[in-house]
């Protein structure tokens, strides 16, 4: 009722916001950050959609590992401000306002007829299987869903070979 | 309770916002953050639409997406690390060309 | 819906009081513990057996001058020790501190919430809670801060995964990441789950892990005083400092808890069943022989030097949890 509402708008006003903040900020450490402030929001907003072992995954891989190595990065390398930049064709600003406020109104157009579909209540049945589960996503990824796992555990390894290479200084 | 579209409709705004920080920004690695941005947009979709659809195939879909993303930044970083060794910069105007 | 509001309420304020004031006393038993083991007397000048010493030490920090380094950036600097003190707070609301409870007349659980993914949640705080160390170090301004920092949370990150994946030992025998119920299913004196065949190994990992996590002895070298100056939390001072310290107890007792949760039974005593309230007092003191044992660790062993720290997290550590979680999987199958 009203309290998810507020919740939902809580969070979406954080998402959105340190979104915007990683255009604003010039200094990529802070847009970093905001783009973990992003991150824990979103993770909440998976909460509410009952995707509870995707909201933990997410803080656990993204907020926590992913982004931690690009605060490394971004340390090891003393990446430094970005300059203001000389805007060759300052016209082409103003055009792009009323084409955004059009595609924002197709967006409303578009989403009009599913305006008032919300979640489907929670079905009784055995709550530990429900959808969102960890049992849900455990079985259907190593009954329906194995092959999709072992690529990715490929993609994985090539991954740290890849990373490993490139990264390594010559004559090392 | 929330309806569908206001998390169909935030996901597009923030898949917007990444969008338009690829275009304007010129530090690869505010580049590469933006583009992350897109790929959490497009997780709130999927995880939406699985909650509204009650399949587990969107929120299976999303932990692949996660996975995949982990390994791109990964080897991006890797990338961006080479790159910023020969060039000493990290403004994409300026490492625009192959050649040294 | 609002009754349970209330009861989340009224049960964070108590939690956290204690916190506090456990952080405080746990200060002095480790000075307590350190003079036992090099044979002196400890702090006992302030109140008996120095048990006012926690306040005398927070009067004299709160009134000492908190700088701010001029080149330093200001914001993620005042920033950093609260990102380092809440995640260590907020892994407490998942712990069961005993089974449920008659008081003044309304049924009340021990425990503050009940999440289904609480070991995941546990787990998430543990990779947020490094975000305080690497920003304290950038953000000092100063390059032992720095070096401390990136260390510091190199080893952080290096160590959870032999945390999780010790967990996910325990997560096979138990079947389900809610801690409520990892508890209930060790009642029983020998239920608790280190007495099952390969969980004490897992315990030995886990433990070990968690040491590393929480930057004590033998894997301080990123704050050792002799080494980088005092690491990450060089330039703080004052109340900034006290949350860095709060932060890295709170740490200990979150890691000692969590052990006593998943191999030594939680609430899980001799006639807990017939008086609830045994629960946390079985619960606490599992808690302090297990710091106990942590200190004792501390004023025994030499430290690491950092490359042997993190070869042994990568080359050993890791490689002995996934074996142990291949033991602990033919082990069930061989029992069912």
């Amino acid at each position: 009722m009203q309290a998810e509402k507020i919740l939902f708008i809580i969070f979406a006003v954080v998402a959105l916001a340190s979104a915007l903040n990683i255009l604003l900020q010039r200094s990529p450490l802070y847009g970093a950050l905001s783009l973990i402030g992003t991150l824990l929001a979103l993770s909440a907003l998976y909460m509410t959609l009952r995707a509870q072992f995707i909201a933990a995954v997410q803080i656990v891989v993204y907020a926590g590992a992913i982004m931690v190595l690009f605060i490394f990065v971004i340390m090891l390398l003393n990446v430094p401000k970005d300059q203001p930049q000389i805007e060759k064709q300052k016209g082409l600003r103003y055009l792009a306002i009323p084409f955004a406020g059009l595609l924002i109104a197709e967006m409303f157009f578009v989403l009009r007829p599913i305006r008032l579909n919300t979640l489907p209540p929670i079905s009784s049945g055995n709550a530990e299987q429900a959808v969102g589960t960890t049992w849900s996503i455990g079985t259907a990824l190593f009954t329906d869903y194995l092959l999709p796992f072992e690529v990715t555990s490929v993609l994985i390894l090539m991954a740290v070979v890849g990373a490993m290479v490139l990264a390594r200084r010559e004559g090392d | 309770m929330v309806p569908l579209s206001w998390y169909l409709g935030l996901s597009a705004l923030l898949f917007t916002i990444g969008a338009v920080g690829v275009f304007i920004k010129r530090n690869a690695i505010t580049i590469f953050l933006c583009i992350e941005l897109m790929l959490n947009a497009v997780n709130l979709t999927l995880v939406s639409l699985s909650g509204f659809f009650g399949d587990v195939g969107g929120q299976l879909f999303v932990f692949i997406v996660m996975t995949v993303a982990a390994a791109e930044a990964a080897v991006g970083l890797a990338i961006i690390i080479s790159i910023f060794r020969n060039r000493e910069s990290l403004n994409v105007d300026e490492v625009d060309s192959l050649k040294l | 819906m609002a009754n349970l509001l209330l009861e989340w309420v009224i049960k964070t304020i108590v939690i956290l009081f204690i916190l506090v004031t456990a952080v405080a006393y746990v200060t002095l038993m480790e000075r307590k513990v350190m003079s036992w083991i090099q044979m002196r007397v400890g702090p006992n000048r302030v109140g008996p057996w120095g048990l006012l010493q926690p306040l005398a030490d927070g009067l004299k920090m709160i009134f000492k001058e908190d700088i701010v380094p001029t080149q330093a950036s200001r914001w993620l600097y005042i920033l950093a020790p609260a990102l380092s003190l809440i995640p260590a707070l907020m892994t407490f609301i998942v712990i069961p501190y005993g089974s449920e409870v008659n008081l003044f007349g309304y049924r009340v659980e021990l425990h503050v919430t009940r999440m289904n993914v609480g070991l995941l949640y546990i787990l998430a705080l543990t990779s947020v809670g490094v975000y305080g160390i690497v920003l304290a170090g950038w953000s000092s301004n100063n390059k032992y801060s720095l070096m401390g920092g990136l260390r510091s949370s190199a080893q952080m990150i290096s160590y959870e995964l032999a945390l999780g994946l010790s967990i996910v030992s325990v997560l096979l025998y138990t079947g389900s990441l809610d801690l409520v119920e990892i508890v209930e299913k060790q009642s029983g004196i020998t239920g608790w789950n280190i007495f099952r065949f390969p969980l004490m190994i897992v315990f030995v990992i886990f433990y070990i892990a968690s040491l590393a996590e929480t930057n004590r002895t033998p894997f301080d070298l990123p704050e050792a005083d002799s080494e980088l100056v005092a690491g990450y939390h060089t330039e703080y001072s004052s109340m900034s400092f006290v949350m860095f310290q709060m932060a890295e107890y709170l740490n200990l007792i979150t890691a000692a808890s969590i052990s006593t949760t998943l191999f030594f039974g939680g609430w899980n005593g001799p006639f807990v069943e017939r008086l609830p309230l045994l629960g946390p007092v079985y619960f606490t003191i599992k808690v302090l022989v297990l710091i106990f044992i942590a200190m004792w660790i501390r004023y025994t062993v030499p430290r690491f030097r950092y490359d042997q720290l993190m070869r042994f997290g990568w080359k050993f550590l890791l490689p002995a949890s996934i074996v142990n979680i291949i033991i602990t999987s033919t082990v069930i199958l061989l029992l069912r």
